[in-house]
């Protein structure tokens, strides 16, 4: 056995990790994936020791709520053989290994260029180059959408391959997003810097990688949050996952040209934030969520507010989803579009709602729980049919789960903190992992430390790492007037992605 | 010459109103109803600016689409007054000088080189293809019923006595309606406040005009709409006498515009494939008045 159980949040010496060479580690964590749906890949990533690679792969398990980590040294010089040839949801970290240190995979099924970082290993390799699939055929046609799009959204490039309306294959092209934010992390040596820095991961996922930042961090300091600062980010994740969730189901709304819910449901959405506004001073709770302290409590005038906020939207929600849900011209766009099979989601390795949509059981709230949701007992919600309604139902009901958490919540507030805890410096050589569950899915940030306990390497992995290909699949046989009600119902995020 | 002054008013207000109604039913406020004229105007007073693939009839399309459409408003009648052109079968040269409009638009779209432009001209020519058998059986009921081949003859001589009349008219405003709506893409079929280039049809191919082309590009959807309004009041004046028929003509125009605004609020977009069906839909309710135009004449077997 040549890896170590660790639990979400858990700090542990590099050298606890159990190294082997690249055959059995290749071995291992293939024999650990296989059969075991409950199991996934949540990061594999590598960095620089010297003129070699290490590799750590973090593979966790929904069941017994442990990660299996492990490692294994190599050199750019070897070539490797690919796991992605076994389990396609390791295809995309193979991908990025190979494009950060230029470790040649003898089979991997499609080495493309993830996200253009500046530290790349091939710089020739360029943004304008990329190497795009293409069909020769008189009856099929090209249609390349972006990076400048016509709604205010992020860059991202969209080449369809069409046979008229219907779309045979649809590529997607990102990295325009790309700022180098896991070298910031090195290269910013203050906390502030560093969480200003994980804000900014994603502008519509603040806390949920403000918290996975806190939560490393602090494993790594040693420190426990009190009860009060577990209590507002746990608050803060579901009222980030309600304002979101309404916000997508105004934008599915104007998608499908549904005036009215597109209306409502954005003026829904607007009660929310501006309560974040009230609460730490700005709509999209930046600033909310800090390593080591609570720069705004959640004082019990605030949960009155909450409240008095929630038993006003609650019942406005209702009716709006209710219609919505029942009008027969809006369930015909929704149903039986673009639809990702549950075995398709599994390989691919997808998070969140994603994965949930087919049926499959991601959730880290309630696989991995932190903070309060340790007592919340979370249940996932889950669709069976992966198609946009699928996507669109799960939202409505997970905004309906979150008000009811919310109230549980409020109903245990802790007392606040009269005066805030000493914090150490972080342990030196060593391994963190910090999994969250972000509105959109899983977040995982993991640290190492150097010997003076400074940051030697950061990785973030938002959801939308994996998610992105299953946009790609979920549009083949659809017509292509589709695509963006597809798009819409994965919202899945550029910068997130590009890093 | 009636017709045309009538018809030019109600357009400057035409698709103000649907806006205004489409603002208020989603508890906005929603611009002045003049707002649509203000921005043609605003477009007129702009240059356009051309992208180097598009040749010579990318910039004159939108001036024969403009063209062609104000054509075809010069042979609609208003009750007993005749449009400004007037002669047997003017209807078939009122449906097919608008089809040369939009064959230059769409070639004018083809003429950019761009895959969202080619896309939406195809689909518009697909939709148009399936409106047209539609208008044609419509008017050649109409034709059959009066016994008469030119729009200000036929309308002028139906009469809308019995009850099966009143049905027939009914279909007929419907058919009306609904080619307007297709005509001047709007919902079901398509979406004018969409931003999606992917899901539009007539919005993708006018994506490159800009300034004056775009102007008149907007104002031929105006004229369009108060138009097909204008032929749907045809069909219920008869012989009013002026003063009371121009008061109906407006409130009629009215009425038609808010009933698109609310339609346009409360349902949601068809899926593109589902559009072909429920155009050809309108073919077989103008059959249903063609047999009931038979059924009146008695010459139904």
């Amino acid at each position: 056995m040549n890896y170590i159980n660790i639990k979400n949040n858990q700090t542990i010496a590099l050298s606890a990790i159990p190294e082997s060479n690249y055959e059995s580690f290749f071995d291992q964590n293939l024999d650990l994936m296989r059969g075991h749906t409950e199991r996934h890949c949540v990061n594999y990533f590598g960095y620089k020791v010297g003129n070699n690679v290490k590799l750590i792969c973090c593979i966790a398990d929904d069941l017994t709520h442990e990660i299996f980590i492990s490692t294994c040294l190599v050199n750019k010089a070897h070539s490797l053989e690919s796991m992605s040839r076994e389990m396609l949801c390791f295809e995309k970290f193979e991908r990025e290994i190979h494009e950060n240190f230029g470790i040649p995979y003898v089979d991997h099924p499609w080495l493309k260029p993830v996200r253009y970082p500046e530290n790349r290993d091939d710089l020739s390799q360029t943004i304008e180059n990329y190497p795009f699939y293409s069909i020769e055929s008189e009856e099929l046609h090209e249609v390349g959408v972006g990076p400048i799009h016509a709604g205010i959204i992020e860059p991202g490039h969209f080449r369809f391959i069409c046979n008229g309306e219907q779309i045979l294959h649809l590529e997607i092209q990102l990295g325009y997003q790309h700022r180098g934010i896991e070298q910031l992390f090195i290269d910013k040596k203050q906390l502030l810097q560093r969480a200003t820095l994980a804000e900014n991961i994603a502008g519509d996922t603040v806390v949920g990688h403000s918290t996975a930042f806190a939560q490393v961090w602090e494993s790594l300091c040693h420190f426990e949050p009190t009860q009060a600062m577990q209590f507002s980010r746990t608050l803060a994740l579901e009222l980030e996952r309600i304002a979101i969730h309404t916000g997508d189901l105004s934008a599915a709304c104007t998608d499908v040209a549904y005036q009215l819910g597109s209306a409502v449901f954005g003026r829904l959405r607007t009660p929310i934030v501006n309560f974040m506004q009230e609460w730490g001073g700005n709509r999209l709770s930046k600033g909310l969520i800090r390593p080591g302290y609570s720069p705004f409590p959640f004082t019990p005038s605030l949960a009155k507010r909450l409240i008095e906020i929630l038993d006003i939207f609650e019942p406005e929600f209702d009716e709006m989803a209710n219609k919505t849900f029942s009008l027969s011209s809006v369930l015909s766009r929704f149903e039986r579009t673009g639809v990702v099979s549950n075995t398709d989601a599994l390989n691919i390795g997808t998070v969140g709602m994603a994965a949930r949509m087919t049926n499959l059981n991601r959730d880290i709230r309630a696989s991995h729980p932190t903070d309060y949701y340790l007592q919340l007992h979370h249940q996932p919600i889950l669709k069976r049919h992966g198609d946009v309604y699928s996507r669109i139902q799960i939202r409505r009901l997970e905004v309906k789960q979150s008000i009811q958490y919310i109230r549980t919540l409020l109903a245990g507030m802790p007392n606040l903190d009269v005066q805030p805890k000493e914090f150490k410096i972080p342990q030196s050589n060593a391994f963190s992992i910090s999994l969250v569950e972000g509105w959109r899915g899983e977040i995982c940030h993991c640290a190492i430390t150097d010997p003076t306990g400074d940051l030697l390497h950061y990785k973030i992995k938002d959801p939308s790492f994996h998610n992105w290909l299953a946009l790609a699949l979920s549009v083949r046989n659809n017509e292509i007037s589709d695509f963006p009600i597809c798009n819409k119902s994965f919202n899945l995020s550029y910068a997130g992605h590009d890093l | 010459m009636l017709s045309l002054i009538l018809i030019s008013i109600a357009a400057l207000f035409f698709t103000g109103i649907i806006i205004r109604t489409k603002s208020i039913a989603s508890g906005r406020k929603g611009p002045g109803i003049l707002q649509p004229v203000f921005d043609v105007l605003k477009l007129f007073r702009k240059g356009s600016v051309y992208s180097e693939t598009s040749g010579f009839v990318f910039r004159i399309a939108p001036i024969i689409y403009f063209s062609s459409v104000v054509l075809a408003m010069l042979t609609v009648p208003f009750g007993a007054s005749k449009g400004f052109i007037s002669f047997n079968g003017d209807f078939i040269f009122f449906a097919y000088v608008l089809a040369l409009g939009k064959f230059f638009s769409i070639i004018g779209a083809l003429d950019t080189g761009s895959s969202f432009e080619g896309m939406g001209a195809s689909r518009e020519a697909l939709y148009s293809m399936f409106a047209e058998p539609a208008f044609f059986i419509l008017m050649g009921s109409l034709a059959l019923i009066t016994g008469h081949t030119s729009f200000q003859e036929i309308f002028s001589t139906l009469h809308l006595g019995s009850s099966i009349t009143y049905a027939i008219a009914i279909l007929a405003s419907f058919v009306l309606l609904l080619i307007a709506m297709i005509e001047n893409s709007r919902m079901p079929i398509d979406d004018p406040k969409t931003h999606l280039e992917l899901t539009m049809i007539h919005e993708v191919m006018i994506l490159d005009n800009s300034g004056f082309d775009l102007g008149l590009i907007l104002s031929t959807g105006y004229i369009k709409f108060a138009m097909y309004g204008a032929l749907i009041f045809n069909l219920f004046v008869g012989l009013i006498p002026y003063g009371y028929a121009i008061l109906i003509f407006f409130a009629l125009q009215a009425f038609l515009a808010i009933l698109i605004g609310i339609i346009e609020s409360f349902i949601a977009r068809s899926r593109m494939n589902h559009n072909a069906q429920f155009i050809v839909v309108l073919s077989s309710v103008s059959l249903l008045i063609f047999f009931g135009v038979l059924l009146v004449l008695g010459k139904f077997i």
